[in-house]
């Protein structure tokens, strides 16, 4: 029984697991933030490519984030976030104790030096180690659908409309999906949303319902509604809607668009394991150059999710970033429930295939 | 970089990831400084005491690249006993006109055999100094290549000891730009001082080079051409010049912003950085000729005549013949400068009355947008051509001069054309890129409606005024009706774009090889058998192939890529290339090997395509006063200046000094710590009512307007925003017109993040939402607290695009560089207070309150000389 | 409709047949994701072309389906940009087909408040009418000295640093036999 054992957490290829005949070998991004430059290409080439409407026209107060997290309409998000030399000492602590606890991420060279795409050394993030502690620094880092090993949105969505792609990723599909609401609920790091607002194409202004204190409150001038004509015109209002990692694209080995577009590479795209083995080798050259806070997010195949298709190098606690520090699946709970509520289920599956066959007998 | 160009940033990077050093200099901490190694900030406009001091470092340390500098530059080079150095004149150069405000360039010249050499040419040295002369814009004229030299006989000592020797006098002029001094003007602590100089001194030599990138807010100063200056004299002295890795690279801001330098769409240049006539010194064909490359000079320059004829040959044909002098005289004149600011001024005196602006917002991205707005109240018509209806359209009803009374849509008589633009996948064509590279687009898909390219639109009004004119007797129409205006049409009526890039190119007009494309610019003749447009692009279509459409993808090629695109000239990738080898032809090192001097087939041979005469030994010597390209030496790499040297001291070409030397911006809030002379005495003023400026510092009411303001781009708009601000996906990533402003600047004025603020110049006031933010660092200057606001400039008042907002630029007002007529745009005097701007008329009150307790006048900032006894006003500007 | 076919795609038949028995692969894909091909892989053609916004010059790749732009995007064969884009040129396409680009020629009369719509012709008509005017107007044909200057200061044009060599070569070249000197671009400003 270790197929059913491993559906809902541990390690696994969930490919495989959804029963692909011809499964790929996993794919994901690794997302290097020490070398994010903060340009947000990701979020235009994504909405580009996948027709995402604009998602609201509102200053955020937060450094050069306006678009203010992951949602329905907003399929990358660039965070940035400012620190001042007191944050920074305690990030290298904090990470520095990662380090001494000899966490998963943490191989010797020696390890990854098989990698075939292990990095040239040198590259650091600013202020380097031996220079002592800078006054300010500014991380940026692009956040995206994890797309988990083990996930719950998936697991959860009652109609089909979410699915396990032979590439081990996770796709809405909008044609299936009713708007039930049950992934959003699900999702442990609050990626996948519904979309709101009309049809068609905008007139009015959208709104993070995010307000910053000092704004007027008939708001201002800039944000006057003149023209919001956009040329991705608003549709699936209503349905769930998140990162598909560009599976049309992907159908036909291209890369998905925002890592296509990073000015950096500091979003990388390719097999999962790949990922996985370059970020670690990279964590470990940051290591050696005395950088502490660096730390992986996302690759360890024991956390809650069973770990993630989209692996992080952050440098500081994932919290900084908005990211949940210990995510776990929602349904990991779920088998013990599932054994009993199974009987039933296949019940009614055979009771459904039979009204489908009389249905449709003239 | 990161923030502007962040696609090129990938290359710095990478470089990072090998273990290179990048260092950020810039007022704010930016994307680029989050990923350097080091950011240094700095006070805006104080960049010449910075790299002043980095050249008193390493000369005073001995970490020159004595070699390089001895065999490449003209740091042994001999000057005029006459000149005098700032530190002898109080902040001066000799040569200075207090009358005029302006230099007489006489003094700075090199010392010849002679004695006391003239090297001015004959034209220009019988022709009184003055006005017409110091408002010509001499920086784009020597876009590609030095002034003119009558010729190279020069003296030289090549130990450097000579107390006359450019080497000497270079020592001399920045002994007092000490760490010290960077501390005190530019708030740059001891320590990062010294980590700069460290680094790029370090990385320099034979075995590493260090390049430095520069965005072009370093020319929005008025002594922004003596910025570069300065890191030109870095490079050289550092032996970083004409070596891969090395250099002095801007980065443009606009896709052919380097095309439209090359084949200009500005007054003072034609096609190529040949000079437009200027009245009074270029009347008659052989005054022109002799003054833009004197036979007698080495170099490339020396053939400037081959390119005159061959581009009069490209305009007027038949026309242009050898009786007529090639047709000179269709060539309008000049009289002095007439650049945007002094054209707008032209529209408010109803001098101009038609006005084209083709992709271009200058409501919005001109400094003192509320002028740039009067000015074209005031035109007969507009044609206004974009993609999008950006404000500099729409000022009739929307600007913010409507809003406060001072324009009445019903009484603004300008008709206004708009006419749409076709986009870049709509036309197919060349940009030259910020390397100097042409690229070619295809047409991907026709125009939709109306909209048209300029190709289009320019071709049609050439035919349309030329029917009108046909049959003219005037002789003033001669020009137009003898233009050759015959392109091939497409189906849909559009011109062929490759029939244009061939004129560009050139053609052998007569000969054996008549009606053949020219394969280089040697191969032009000032006697009328060759035409070309642009002689520096003479090759983009050699052997009738568009060079510019190669695609040979790069993974497929060497790192010098030269089968992507082309490179003017003849698809060289690094200028001056034969500097990457030393005196005798051989790589400086192994390492750093790009062109070298083959022994067994005789020719300069490497990774790209020499920039030298391909099969000059390292070993030639010209006999003396041969001049042109048969001049230059075996080891004179910089073939287009006069005397084939890198040039640390400019004996001509620069109007404000042949060394660079700290004056502080028009409006400062510090005295200048070096001389008593507090800005560049020969920069460009205009008092005027409308123009008004803050007093600086030590004058009374210099409080008023106490922080500095500095202006900016950010990655996710473009200019003043016609290709952005309408576009919902870059607008709502940077929705709204911002001020960034340090935690205790916000603390003094009680801003709050998020909240709103007032901006008051002496020009005007705006507002803007405010990000409170530790990447803004007060910098201590002199002994006080200098506080800098940072303005990124992208929004303007109007109804049409997605996001708009006040325009930082209605800040600015107008003081230009005077060799090269841009604005001081990067560094201004403001106040902040929290809370939004007046509406209407209080807005005018608010600024004329702050005017009036400045106490500031049209005199204010505007004396050119200071701090001397017989300081005398300046009169040049109005 | 054949039956049995309908049948067997149904999900959850397929769930049972394909060995997905969670339901979380093949069995639920729609018709429409098993179908699925991006648009730069069904396009008419694709042009090489080159960003037009700053100067660094990144390629890019145009793909063209029934004469509409579908897809800008990097040109992996670049050696300047290897096919990478900022969100500028990533929002090129945008730029081509937002429906807040103006496609019409519109004129606004001298003290008129609003914008009409105006021929293309007409107006390239009353342009030429107006040039020619104006050029008149400004002429100037000697400077106080007598010297030559056979100029007009009645017309000026700002704009060139967003437009192709060829088009600032037609431009320069015009004004110049024009008589008209006051040409300027972004690279003074």
């Amino acid at each position: 029984m270790s197929f059913w054992r491993n559906q809902l957490s541990g390690p696994t290829d969930p490919a495989v697991d959804a029963a692909w005949q011809d499964a790929r070998p996993r794919k994901g991004f690794f997302t290097d933030t020490s070398i994010c430059i903060g340009c947000k290409a990701c979020e235009v080439a994504c909405k580009e490519w996948n027709g995402v409407p604009e998602d609201g026209l509102d200053l955020l107060g937060q450094s050069y984030d306006n678009t203010g997290a992951l949602g329905a309409s907003t399929w990358r998000h660039v965070a940035f976030v400012e620190q001042t030399s007191e944050r920074i000492e305690q990030a290298r602590e904090s990470g520095r104790r990662l380090v001494e606890l000899g966490m998963p991420a943490l191989r010797t060279r020696d390890d990854t030096s098989e990698s075939p795409s292990s990095l040239p050394a040198g590259g650091a993030p600013p202020g380097p180690s031996d220079q002592g502690v800078p006054d300010v620094r500014w991380l940026m880092a692009s956040d995206v659908c994890k797309h988990c090993t083990h996930a719950a949105c998936l697991d959860v969505c009652p109609t089909g409309a979410l699915f396990r792609t032979e590439f081990g990723t996770v796709v809405v599909q909008d044609d299936v999906c009713n708007g039930c609401g049950y992934c959003v609920a699900a999702c442990p790091f609050g990626v996948i949303e519904r979309r709101s607002g009309t049809e068609g194409h905008e007139k009015g202004r959208q709104s993070h319902g995010i307000s910053i204190g000092g704004a007027g409150s008939d708001g201002s001038h800039q944000n006057a509604p003149a023209y919001a004509a956009t040329n991705g015109e608003v549709k699936n209002v209503g349905i769930a809607q998140k990162c598909t990692l560009c599976y049309d694209r992907l159908r036909d080995d291209q890369t998905p668009a925002c890592a296509q577009a990073c000015p950096t590479t500091s979003i990388k795209f390719g097999d999962l394991e790949e990922m996985r083995d370059t970020a670690r080798a990279r964590v470990a050259e940051l290591h050696q150059l005395g950088h502490t806070e660096a730390r992986l997010y996302g690759t360890d195949e024991g956390d809650g999710v069973g770990g993630t298709g989209s692996v992080f190098l952050l440098l500081d606690e994932p919290e900084v970033y908005g990211l949940p520090p210990d995510p776990r699946v929602t349904t990991a709970d779920l088998p013990d429930m599932f054994r009993k509520a199974g009987y039933a289920g296949l019940a009614m599956l055979g009771m459904a295939a039979a009204a489908f066959v009389g249905r449709r007998h003239p | 970089m990161a923030e502007c160009h962040p696609v090129a940033y990938q290359w710095v990077t990478e470089a990072r990831l090998k273990g290179a050093t990048v260092i950020h200099i810039d007022p704010r901490f930016t994307r680029t400084s989050a990923t350097a190694d080091r950011h240094v900030p700095i006070r805006a406009g104080s960049d010449v005491v910075l790299l002043g001091a980095l050249i008193n470092y390493i000369l005073s340390n001995d970490l020159y690249f004595k070699e390089y500098v001895v065999a490449y530059t003209n740091a042994a080079t001999l000057v005029n006993e006459d000149f005098r150095d700032t530190e002898d004149l109080g902040g001066l150069f000799s040569g200075y006109d207090d009358e005029l405000g302006n230099y007489d360039l006489t003094s700075w010249a090199y010392a010849t055999k002679e004695g006391n050499g003239k090297i001015d040419d004959a034209q220009e040295a019988a022709e009184p100094h003055g006005h017409q002369q110091s408002e010509k814009s001499a920086g784009h004229r020597y876009g590609s290549g030095g002034p003119p030299l009558e010729h190279a006989e020069v003296l030289r000592d090549e130990t450097l000891q000579h107390p006359r020797t450019v080497f000497q006098i270079l020592k001399r002029h920045y002994a007092r730009y000490t760490p010290e001094m960077v501390t005190e003007a530019c708030g740059i602590s001891a320590e990062d001082f010294d980590y700069v100089a460290r680094a790029v001194t370090r990385n320099s030599g034979r075995e590493r080079t260090t390049a430095f990138v520069y965005a072009v807010g370093w020319t929005q100063h008025t002594l922004g051409a003596q910025f570069i200056r300065t890191s030109a004299i870095v490079q050289l002295l550092l032996g970083n010049m004409g070596r891969p890795g090395g250099g002095i690279m801007a980065m443009r801001g606009h896709a052919s912003i380097q095309g439209s330098t090359d084949i200009p769409t500005l007054y003072n240049i034609l096609p190529g950085y040949l000079a437009m006539p200027v009245a009074g010194r270029h009347d008659t064909w052989d005054d022109y000729i002799g003054a833009i490359g004197s036979k007698r000079q080495k170099g490339f320059w020396a053939n400037a005549d081959t390119y005159a004829v061959s581009l009069l040959r490209a305009w007027w044909g038949k026309a242009a013949t050898a009786e007529n002098d090639w047709a000179f005289d269709y060539l309008p004149r000049l009289s002095g400068a007439h650049g945007t600011y002094q054209t707008t001024m032209a529209m408010l005196e109803d001098v101009v009355e038609g006005y084209f602006l083709l992709g271009q917002n200058p409501a919005v991205g001109s400094a003192h947008g509320r002028m740039q707005r009067q000015g074209l109240s005031h035109l007969k018509w507009l044609v206004v051509r974009d993609l999008n209806m950006i404000e500099s359209a729409t000022f009739w009803k929307d600007s913010p001069e409507i809003a406060t009374g001072e324009l009445r849509t019903e009484d603004i008589e300008t008709e206004v054309f708009f006419l749409p633009a076709a986009s870049h996948v709509e036309k197919a064509g060349t940009f030259t890129q910020t390397h100097r590279m042409l690229q070619w687009r295809h047409q991907a898909v026709q125009p939709p409606g109306d909209c048209r390219s300029e190709l289009h639109f320019f071709h049609e009004l050439g035919v349309r005024l030329r029917e009108r004119l046909a049959g003219s007797t005037d002789e003033r129409d001669r020009p137009l009706l003898d233009l050759t205006w015959d392109y091939p049409l497409d189906e849909h009526g559009e011109i062929d774009g490759e029939a244009v890039l061939k004129e560009i190119n050139g053609y052998h007009v007569s000969g054996d090889k008549a009606g053949q494309l020219l394969d280089s610019y040697t191969e032009m003749r000032a006697d009328g058998s060759t035409s070309g447009g642009c002689w520096i692009y003479t090759g983009v279509f050699g052997g009738g192939v568009n060079h510019a459409a190669n695609r040979k993808p790069g993974r497929e090629q060497s790192p010098t890529a030269l089968e992507w695109g082309w490179a003017w000239p003849s698809n060289r990738r690094i200028l001056y290339n034969r500097a990457s080898a030393d005196p005798e032809g051989r790589p400086w090192s192994e390492r750093k090997r790009y062109v070298w001097w083959d022994e067994e087939s005789s020719r300069w041979v490497g990774e790209d395509v020499p920039d030298f005469p391909a099969d000059k030994a390292p070993s030639y010597r010209p006999e003396p006063g041969v001049g042109g390209p048969a001049g230059l030496a075996g080891d004179d790499p910089f073939i287009m200046q006069a005397d084939g040297k890198g040039w640390l001291f400019a004996p001509k070409g620069m109007l404000d000094g042949p060394l660079p030397t700290h004056y502080e911006p028009q409006e400062s809030p510090v005295r200048n710590p070096l001389y008593a002379q507090q800005s560049n005495p020969a920069r460009k003023v205009f008092p005027r009512k409308d123009n008004l400026w803050s007093p600086s510092a030590g004058e009374p009411g210099a409080d008023v307007y106490p922080f500095v303001f500095t202006t900016y781009r950010l990655t996710e708009h473009h200019t003043a925003g016609g290709m952005s601000r309408w576009l919902p996906y870059l607008a709502e990533l940077q929705p709204e017109f911002f001020c960034e402003v340090s935690p205790e600047l916000a603390e003094e004025r009680g801003l709050e993040n998020g909240g709103w603020a007032t901006i008051v110049s002496a020009r005007t006031a705006v507002e803007a939402r405010v990000l409170v933010t530790e990447r803004m660092t007060p910098l201590v200057i002199g002994g006080r607290t200098v506080h800098q606001i940072g303005l990124p400039y992208h929004w303007g008042v109007g109804r049409e695009a997605v996001v708009s907002g006040d325009a930082a630029n209605d800040l600015l007002g107008v003081a230009l560089d005077p060799n090269v007529q841009i604005q001081e745009s990067k560094a201004g005097s403001c106040d902040i207070v929290p809370g939004r701007r007046p509406r209407g008329e209080d807005l005018l009150r608010l600024v004329a309150e702050y005017q009036s307790r400045a106490g500031t006048t049209t005199m204010t900032g505007n004396e050119l000389r200071t701090g001397q006894p017989d300081s005398t006003p300046d009169h040049t500007g109005d | 409709m054949d039956v049995k076919k309908t049948f067997l795609s149904w999900p959850v038949v397929r769930q049972a047949t394909s060995g997905d028995f969670l339901g979380r692969g093949p069995a639920v894909t729609s018709a429409r994701t098993r179908g699925l091909a991006p648009r730069t892989a069904t396009a008419d053609k694709v042009v090489q072309s080159v960003c037009p916004y700053c100067a660094v010059g990144c390629g890019q790749r145009v793909f063209v389906k029934d004469g509409q732009v579908v897809q800008i995007e990097g040109d992996p064969d670049s050696p300047v940009s290897r096919g990478r884009l900022c969100p500028k040129g990533s929002a090129s396409e945008q730029l081509v087909n937002s429906p807040g680009r103006q496609r019409k020629a519109l004129y606004r009369r001298p003290g008129g408040t609003e914008w009409e719509p105006i021929e293309l012709e007409t107006a390239m008509e009353m342009i030429a009418d107006r040039f020619l005017e104006s050029r008149r107007r400004g002429w100037q044909d000697t400077d106080e000295n007598g010297r030559p200057l056979r100029r007009t200061m009645g017309i000026a044009a700002l704009g060139g640093a967003t437009l192709d060599n060829e088009e600032n070569y037609l431009i320069k070249k015009l004004f110049t036999a024009a008589g008209a000197i006051q040409i300027e671009n972004q690279a003074r400003i």
